[in-house]
């Protein structure tokens, strides 16, 4: 392999890990305090239609990635008052989500662009620009730097740079602040926390909308930056991809990006080599495929250990009376 | 039971009366999983049905599908609704038929891409081969890096014979050309992933390539973009996509589904079944050649590419179909 196709295959995969790492962090953020959330797939589809259709008609991207913020939360808030305020089995509230999110993207955009459920291609200022990093054309030649700074870290939509800083933040928020400590809690030990006088309902509530932002986020970065519109069914698994990275990094940030960026890299490669020989023997398209979804019962089966999710995960918090 | 004895003769009046009404009934039209408005395979579909109805002024049904499960329920609506003829779109609806047409033996029933031996099934089949063979033709014509490439939605015979037609027509101008093929996936979400698609093509232009081939659905509109934003030229596949991306498409691989649809409605209720084969011969693959790529398509490519398709049509000039035997001598 030599250093272009290396510098190439990295480089994609930043940008497919990007989703990935947004939804991954949304989902353990909302996990951390108690939420389980298999809705991830179904709000990143409802951010990525509001990012298009809403960037399409307004022809700024900007405006489009706040609408497909402001759907995103919207669909989690939902899932907080089924989960939190009704004390709703959670998983069967994020099945409902996605159920949702997939049906009435379709709908609204066939009704509203008449294009068969996909919204009109965008381009110019409807599209997220890619930044090139400063001094990006001046360290070009330059050995080792070059290709890393310039090919592989450079040239990404700002909302790549965005996601992941946004792994210092979550994991700063959670262990070094106040509300972190709070939050982490409330996925453990919510009765302790609701003795101590904090509400649980209000942290919970908190939790789930920073899970909804990111989940926006992650949506608006496929449709507007990624692909140029939405099509529908487009999220195509990355949200349960999330999931599985979360779970792999045991619901720690830090190893949430090392997660998502070894999805990225999977499946990367297998855009990259699709008629790979080894020791002669032609290997099928349809496995380099299965690849990453392979490595992922692998690695969860055999490599992660015990996954263990926050204790008061899953269970709505009743006071006692 | 007295009162209800003629109810039941009312019905069946009124049951015959409608069957009359239907000897000049509607056509219908039943989209495949794509949508009508894929800008490819079922929207030269609806084209061709809109064709009709603005030269007829007739009326026509269609039905639109949200998931596989619907197939067979949808095609047993519309033929109980006395639609005739009911064309189907897709070969994934080729069982969809063989389960619903034998209980509907007076509807005529059209199949647009896959075969059913049934006596009221017209079966139309495309010479996809030979319509990549003059695209392909084409791209290397036009290729600057001597490298093309291909982006399939499935591995599956009729897709790969795209790719095999397209790869035979490249190497019929220059044997040494390098042609990467990749495909989408496996699953039904390959056809609807334009991130993946943008990210094969990105793969493909960093290996060399500078023309890409699609033929995989929405996930086309993706590798097309890729190839716009790349400020390279992508070659279209179904319908004529030059417009999408004006200056990049170089050109589009055309199925006349359009005509085939056409052609069915004009031909109405007991419409002569059988396969029909959409060849060069008939009209009924080509490629595209308009406003948006005249500035991309020099003189002598055209005349090229002209004299292959006139050789196909008087069959001294054979293009191997993938779907005979499953090999590709091009690859």
């Amino acid at each position: 392999m030599d250093i272009a196709t290396l510098v190439q295959v990295l480089d994609s995969t930043l940008r497919l890990a990007t989703p990935l790492l947004f939804a991954c962090l949304a989902g353990l953020i909302s996990e951390r305090a108690g939420v389980f959330d298999i809705g991830l797939e179904g709000k990143m589809l409802v951010a990525a239609f509001m990012a298009a259709a809403i960037a399409f008609v307004s022809g700024n991207v900007w405006i489009g990635v706040a609408a497909a913020v402001a759907a995103s939360v919207a669909m989690a808030l939902l899932h907080g008052v089924a989960s939190i305020t009704f004390r709703g089995n959670q998983l069967i509230s994020g099945v409902a989500i996605n159920f949702l999110a997939a049906g009435i993207t379709v709908v609204i955009a066939q009704n509203w662009f008449r294009q068969g459920g996909r919204t009109p291609s965008l381009s110019g200022d409807a599209r997220m620009r890619r930044i090139d990093l400063p001094f990006a054309e001046s360290v070009r030649d330059v050995p080792f730097l070059g290709p890393v700074y310039h090919g592989i870290l450079s040239g990404h939509a700002l909302l790549v740079y965005v996601a992941f800083l946004c792994v210092p933040l979550t994991w700063f928020v959670l262990f070094r602040t106040r509300f972190g400590l709070r939050l982490r809690a409330v996925g453990e030990n919510p009765a302790a926390v609701d003795t101590a006088g904090v509400s649980v309902v209000r942290l919970r509530y908190g939790a789930v909308a920073i899970c909804g932002v990111l989940c926006g986020l992650a949506g608006a970065y496929l449709a507007t930056g990624l692909s140029a519109g939405f099509v529908k069914d487009m999220t195509a698994g990355r949200g349960f991809i999330a999931l599985a990275a979360m779970i792999f990094a045991k619901w720690r940030p830090w190893h949430a990006m090392g997660a998502v960026l070894l999805f990225g890299l999977l499946e990367a490669v297998a855009n990259r080599f699709q008629n790979m020989e080894i020791l002669g023997l032609a290997v099928p398209v349809q496995a380099m495929q299965a690849l990453p979804y392979i490595l992922t019962v692998v690695i969860l089966a055999g490599f992660v250990g015990k996954a263990i999710p926050p204790r008061a995960g899953g269970s709505p918090y009743v006071k006692e009376h | 039971m007295t009162a209800i004895k003629p109810l039941a003769l009312t019905a069946s009046v009124i049951a015959l009366s409608a069957g009359l009404a239907h000897a000049d009934s509607t056509p219908a039209l039943m989209f495949d999983l794509g949508g009508k408005f894929d800008k490819s395979f079922n929207e030269a579909a609806y084209n061709g049905a809109e064709r009709w109805r603005a030269e007829t002024g007739g009326s026509y049904r269609e039905i639109e599908m949200q998931a596989a499960a619907q197939r067979v329920q949808f095609a047993r609506r519309l033929a109980e609704a006395g639609s005739n003829p009911v064309v189907v779109m897709g070969f994934q609806n080729a069982p969809t038929l063989e389960e619903v047409a034998p209980d509907y033996p007076d509807t005529s029933f059209v199949l647009i891409d896959a075969v059913v031996d049934l006596p009221n099934v017209r079966s139309v089949i495309f010479a996809e081969h030979e319509g990549s063979y003059l695209v392909g033709m084409l791209a290397a014509m036009a290729t600057e890096t001597n490298t093309i490439s291909f982006v399939g939605g499935m591995e599956i015979p009729l897709i790969t014979a795209f790719a095999c037609g397209y790869a035979q027509g490249a190497k019929a101008v220059n044997p040494d050309i390098n042609i990467i093929v990749n495909y989408t996936g496996d699953t039904p979400a390959a056809w609807n992933d334009p991130v993946r698609g943008g990210e094969i093509a990105r793969a493909q232009f960093s290996q060399g390539s500078d023309i890409v081939f699609a033929a995989a659905g929405g996930t086309g509109l993706g590798v097309l973009q890729a190839a716009a934003d790349a400020g390279l030229r992508s070659i279209g596949v179904d319908s004529n996509q030059n417009y999408l991306h004006p200056g990049s498409v170089l050109t589009s691989m055309l199925k006349l589904v359009d005509q085939a649809v056409y052609d069915a409605f004009s031909e109405g209720p007991g419409l002569e079944t059988g396969i029909v084969l959409m060849d060069l011969a008939a009209g009924g693959v080509g490629y595209s050649l308009d406003e948006y790529n005249a500035d991309m398509i020099s003189d002598q490519m055209q005349e090229a590419v002209e004299a292959a398709k006139a050789a196909i049509i008087a069959g001294e000039l054979g293009v191997h179909d993938y779907r005979t035997d499953s090999v590709c001598p091009a690859f």
